[in-house]
């Protein structure tokens, strides 16, 4: 028994340290390194909660193991009470201390609940941009109403501007998540979500869908790259160039399942595309709707 | 029987009749999501027809009467057993029967007229709650009706014995919980639908 | 047209010979009940299963076959796991692993449902089975022949779910089946039928269990024992059955509409025609989230009893301990919508059910505070039941804090539907579920069957399961901070996601020792049986302190030859200190006993037919077992002789062998 316990140490020794070789060699830890001012502020308070409940945490793990050796049946150096069942102090202790750390961090989970609401518009000073997104069976749809250009699985936004995206699907469930940028938030089919953010540094960034959507769901990630304010324009305007076009018709077509693996992109954009997309399954239409006459 | 068995008999009788309750319980949660669902759907005509163009308040109050009678026909059966007159706890168990019967078939009918006019569980979100809420309470008095026979027939054959006393008490909790739930089905899909 | 009627969906295409892993395990389970059943013909056990086992209505005898179901279930789940801990490990592009994603999805999915409803709760419910009406010092449950009909409810179902297997595809939407991925438009084969009724027709067997232990609890408790003199395992139980009552019918509810979806054509949650989805979602979770705590508190009450017994000292704070189990239990139901703070609700609504769920954490860490109080000035004997207890005490800890975390909205959104929830659940299951439901096994097992199993292997399982967990999770926890969600069927080299799936992939295999070691300890100790290491004479292998180790091991059929009068808490050590051992013959009286009954094992079959018409779209199967059900419930009220008398000579002579045997 003993053999096999010495054993056993040897291998969990191996694994500490090949884990913690992994943590050294630099993984990259994207929730943990936010190049966005919502990510950023998810990040602290992801950090402040851990480090607060470590309070409690860390005594008790100690204490489990402490007493587990002090009062081992052979030490008999230690104190046997065998009918102390109950003290009204260490009780009221037991209750006290977890209240407290629940209090705080539940003060902390109210603010930054209406704080970080990914409804509330983000203002700062610049004029936002919108971005209408939807999910389909598997890829991500992007338009730009203002710009009318709309691209697939690419995202591009321009740094320091308040982004607000509307939120949508033509698909099972999704969820839209840059986890630089800032937290995510669900795509259903009929309702309309909304997530704002701000991205505060350049850059190439994994944006991708959190919720199984089914067979392609592996492949239903997308690149964002966060490029400065003429950069971003200059890209508006070779989209603005591109050929292919976003009617009920194409779109039809890229709604059918399947994976996309290259960007696509287009540069007009049927009028009212998301609203309609929105708005096709909580209003009867007659069913040639979508398909052009 | 010894005293002590008599004794025995009795606490489990007491055990018993608890359990039913909780299973009411559980069935009142049942038809609370029902209802829930209901309230989230009912709006959800998807350009169909709504509670409103449903709801023929006569019909609907003859039907909740038919029941409501029903309910006291079964109390009436109860004084019965209590006094221990087998024949009318038939009688009046016949005439509840009758009662139920009646109200299952004027829901069915109404069914039957809503899908002959188009609107099936199929037309909306809002038809299906409406037909899986009030289809379910109709189910729960159907399968009630077919107890209340089973019950009569065992009446006959068995007598007013102290098992048969409990199961008529058991019908009784039943059929009267059917009552309230229906009374909540009048209101909030038919009469909350008109207003 | 013959055949449509006869079969309905199903066609001979439907069997996957194609897929050598899914024949593979077909051929492994043929080849297991071929080997059972002949093994009932050569040994001519036919008889012997039927009267002892099938038609049983002994609350131990069904707990054991719950147990026994739960370890099945516990191998075709872990199995599950392997393969996805393969597959990920494996499917670094270019690679794309040995599973499609067709076959990948199914995989996910039928692990969630097995692990929670075939392996967690019928283990949850065998442990109840076993332990309660010994501590409450009951000769029975209140409904012994609802109790036998729970019990083949949820074999069916288990059966279902692994008739899926064979034939047809199982579900690939995710154990919880969210909407509109489950509907018809996105899953048009037969695999949510069958998650649907698989979970429906065991579902109603937890419900019925529910009542049948509340109220067992509630109204057979012997004479002197108030609730707050009742051991702690059965105050978890109550409790836990309070939750089953209010949580299944919305369980059944919830399966139900999206059944009336798929097989009627209705739109409750469709996307089209004004359905809702989120409704499901809602609804799903208001059953799920108690079901998170109709699992864990039973293991809460394993704890307590363990560290008591092992100890050697009474429970530290029993009041609290009370209330704190009825807190959560209540709490409960209010936090169900952080699972889905990502929905969008609005600031208000997410921080209100985040600080309903923090509180929760309240009553639990008051929990831990008084195990470790227990410990402190004890006699602690280390035996595995008291290791698993210290394991999860650590382990639990480290769990709850990142649910905590979680359960701050912003953070959430960071982490929803990522690998680190999956790690936080896993922590809370295995480190608090699985731990505390083998504590409780090897605890009670002496009880069940007369004799303790081997130390020494039980201890290798634990060490396996707990050095195998944190290889297994830990790299978890840091793959969601990298972003990686979950269900992923292959991913891109870049992430550099890969090392630490490897790692997590090695962790299920060290735990994979842990459940041999599990089964190695089952085959040593029935092969030792009679050994006096091994065998228990007393019938309280522990000096234990509450009634269930006041009675031989294993416990007779009618558990209590004279049914105890209580004065305090753990009577049975109150009894010990006092030593009031009775010089006097007790005074045995004639009782009442449920007899045998082949209705719930026959019911339950027919439920199997019924679920399986629906399936399959068989609409002569699905009348006709209808009928049957309804024919099999009204032939069963005409029965009225439904318990016999022991008489007391009858004790008298079981309870003189049992004496013989302590003495001897």
């Amino acid at each position: 028994m003993f053999k096999t316990v010495i054993k056993f140490r040897t291998l969990l020794f191996t694994i500490v340290s090949i884990v913690a070789t992994l943590f050294i060699s630099g993984c990259n830890l994207v929730v943990l390194e936010p190049k966005g001012m919502i990510a950023a502020a998810e990040k602290d308070l992801l950090i402040t909660s851990v480090l607060l409940m470590l309070i409690v945490v860390i005594p008790v793990i100690i204490l489990s193991l402490v007493f587990t050796w002090r009062y081992r049946e052979n030490n008999h150096k230690a104190k046997y009470s065998p009918d102390w069942s109950h003290n009204t102090l260490l009780e009221a202790i037991c209750w006290i201390i977890p209240c407290i750390i629940i209090a705080i961090l539940a003060v902390m989970a109210w603010i930054s609940s209406h704080q970080l609401d990914p409804y509330k518009p983000l203002n700062n000073g610049e004029k936002p941009l919108t971005i209408e997104v939807i999910a389909l069976n598997w890829k991500w749809l992007f338009i730009y109403p203002e710009q009318h250009i709309a691209t697939v699985n690419f995202l591009a936004l321009p740094v320091n501007i308040p982004i607000q995206f509307l939120i949508t699907a033509d698909a099972p469930m999704n969820s839209f998540q840059i986890p630089q940028l800032a937290g995510q938030i669900y795509a259903m089919a009929g309702m309309q979500t909304k997530l704002n953010l701000i991205a505060n540094a350049t850059g190439n960034f994994r944006g991708l869908s959190t919720n199984f959507s089914g067979d392609g769901f592996s492949d239903m990630n997308f690149d964002v790259k966060v490029s400065s304010q003429q950069n971003f324009t200059k890209w508006v305007e070779s989209v603005q160039q591109m050929p292919a076009k976003l009617t009920l018709e194409t779109y039809d077509q890229l709604a059918q399942p399947g994976v996309i693996k290259e960007i696509q992109y287009f540069s007009y954009i049927k009028k009212d595309l998301f609203n309609t997309i929105v708005m096709k399954s909580m209003i009867p239409m007659s069913p040639t709707a979508l398909v052009p006459k | 029987m010894t005293i002590q068995t008599i004794e025995h008999q009795h606490s489990a009788d007491a055990t018993d009749i608890f359990g039913f309750w909780i299973y009411i319980l559980s069935d009142c949660i049942l038809f609370a999501c029902l209802f829930a669902v209901f309230a989230v759907l009912h709006t959800n005509t998807f350009g169909g027809i709504g509670m409103k163009q449903i709801t023929e308040l006569p019909y609907i109050f003859i039907e909740t009467m038919v029941l409501l009678i029903s309910s006291f026909t079964y109390g009436l059966s109860i004084l019965a057993l209590y006094n221990g007159q087998k024949n009318r706890v038939l009688a009046w168990l016949m005439v509840t029967f009758l009662f139920g019967l009646m109200f299952v078939i004027m829901e069915v009918n109404k069914f039957i007229h809503l899908y002959l006019e188009g609107h099936s569980w199929q037309s909306s979100a809002a038809l299906s709650a409406f037909f899986t809420l009030v289809g379910t309470h109709g189910l729960h008095v159907s399968f009630g009706l077919l107890w209340m026979l089973v019950l009569m027939f065992q009446i006959q054959k068995y007598g007013l014995t102290s098992f048969m006393n409990r199961r008529i008490t058991y019908l009784g909790l039943f059929w009267a919980f059917l009552d309230i739930v229906w009374i909540f089905v009048f209101t909030v899909v038919y009469l909350m639908g008109v207003i | 047209m013959l055949e449509k009627i006869l079969l309905g969906k199903l066609t001979l295409s439907a069997i996957p010979y194609h897929n050598p892993i899914v024949m593979g395990a077909a051929a492994f389970m043929g080849l297991a009940a071929v080997t059972v059943i002949g093994s009932l013909f050569y040994f001519k056990k036919w008889k012997w299963l039927w009267n002892e086992w099938l038609t049983t209505v002994d609350h131990k005898k069904i707990g054991i076959m719950y147990i026994i179901l739960a370890f099945i279930m516990l191998l075709r789940g872990f199995s599950d796991a392997i393969m996805m801990r393969l597959q990920q490990a494996l499917a670094v592009s270019p690679s794309m692993g040995y599973l499609p994603p067709d076959h990948y999805n199914q995989v996910f999915t039928a692990h969630g449902v097995i692990m929670i409803f075939f392996m967690a709760m019928p283990f949850m419910f065998g442990l109840m089975n076993l332990a309660v009406p010994l501590q409450i010092g009951a000769r029975d449950v209140a409904f012994p022949y609802l109790n036998s009909l729970s019990l083949w409810l949820t074999i069916v179902g288990a059966a279902l779910i692994n008739l899926s297997l064979i034939v047809g595809d199982f579900a690939k939407t995710g154990w919880l089946a969210y909407p509109p991925l489950s509907e018809l438009a996105y899953s048009p084969d037969v695999g949510v039928d069958y998650y649907i009724w698989a979970l429906q027709i065991s579902g109603i067997g937890s419900l019925l269990s529910g009542i049948n232990f509340f109220v067992t609890i509630l109204k057979m408790r012997c004479p002197g024992m108030n609730l707050m003199r009742m051991p702690i395992f059965s105050w978890t139980a109550l409790c836990t059955m309070i939750l089953v009552i209010l949580a299944f019918p919305v369980l059944t509810v919830t399966l139900g509409l999206l059944f009336l979806d798929r097989y009627f054509g209705m739109h409750f949650f469709t996307v089209d025609f004004g359905g809702n989805a989120m409704l499901y979602v809602n609804m799903i979770w208001i059953w799920g989230h108690p079901e998170v705590y109709i699992l864990i508190l039973p293991a809460f009450g394993v704890f307590s009893e363990v560290v008591a017994t092992f100890s050697k000292k009474p429970l530290f704070g029993y009041t609290t301990m009370v209330w704190a189990t009825v807190v959560i239990t209540i709490l409960s139901f209010i936090v169900w919508l952080h699972h889905f703070f990502t929905m969008g609700a609005g600031a208000n609504v997410n921080a209100f059910f985040g600080i309903a769920t923090m509180i929760i954490a309240i009553p639990t860490g008051v929990k831990v505070f008084n195990w470790l109080f227990t410990m402190y000035r004890g006699k602690i004997s280390l035996t595995t039941p008291m290791l698993w207890t210290i394991g999860f005490i650590t382990t639990f800890t480290i769990g709850g804090m990142s649910g905590v975390l979680m359960s701050v909205p912003a953070v959430d959104f960071q982490l929803h539907n990522s690998l680190f929830l999956v790690a936080h659940f896993h922590n809370v299951i295995i480190g608090g579920v699985v731990f505390g439901y083998l504590a409780g096994f090897t605890y009670w097992f002496p009880k069940a069957f007369g004799f303790k199993l081997n130390e020494t292997l039980g201890k290798c399982a634990f060490w396996c399961w707990l050095i195998g967990f944190y290889v297994a999770f830990m790299p978890l926890y840091v793959l969601g901070l990298m972003g990686m969600t979950r269900r992923l069927n292959h991913y891109a080299a870049a992430t550099g996601w890969h090392p630490y799936l490897v790692v997590a992939a090695i962790g299920s295999a060290i735990i994979a020792c842990g459940i041999l070691f599990q089964f190695l300890q089952l085959i040593v100790s029935i092969k030792n049986r009679n050994n006096p290491a091994y065998k228990d004479t007393t019938g309280d292998p522990w000096d234990g302190r509450t009634l269930e180790w006041s009675i031989p091991s294993p416990a007779p059929f009618y558990n209590f030859a004279v049914i105890p009068i209580v004065e305090g808490r753990d009577a049975f050590w109150a009894t010990k200190q006092n030593n009031q051992t009775p010089k006097t013959k007790p005074n045995y009286k004639d009782f009442h006993m449920p007899k045998n009954t082949s209705v719930g094992f026959i019911l339950a079959m027919i439920s199997g037919a019924l679920g399986f018409g629906f399936v399959w779209h068989i609409t002569w199967l699905i009348l006709a077992s209808f009928i049957a059900i309804i024919v099999c419930v009204i032939a069963r009220t005409y029965n009225q002789q439904i318990d016999y008398y022991v008489k007391a000579n009858e004790v008298e002579q079981y309870e003189a062998q049992f004496l013989n045997r302590a003495t001897s």
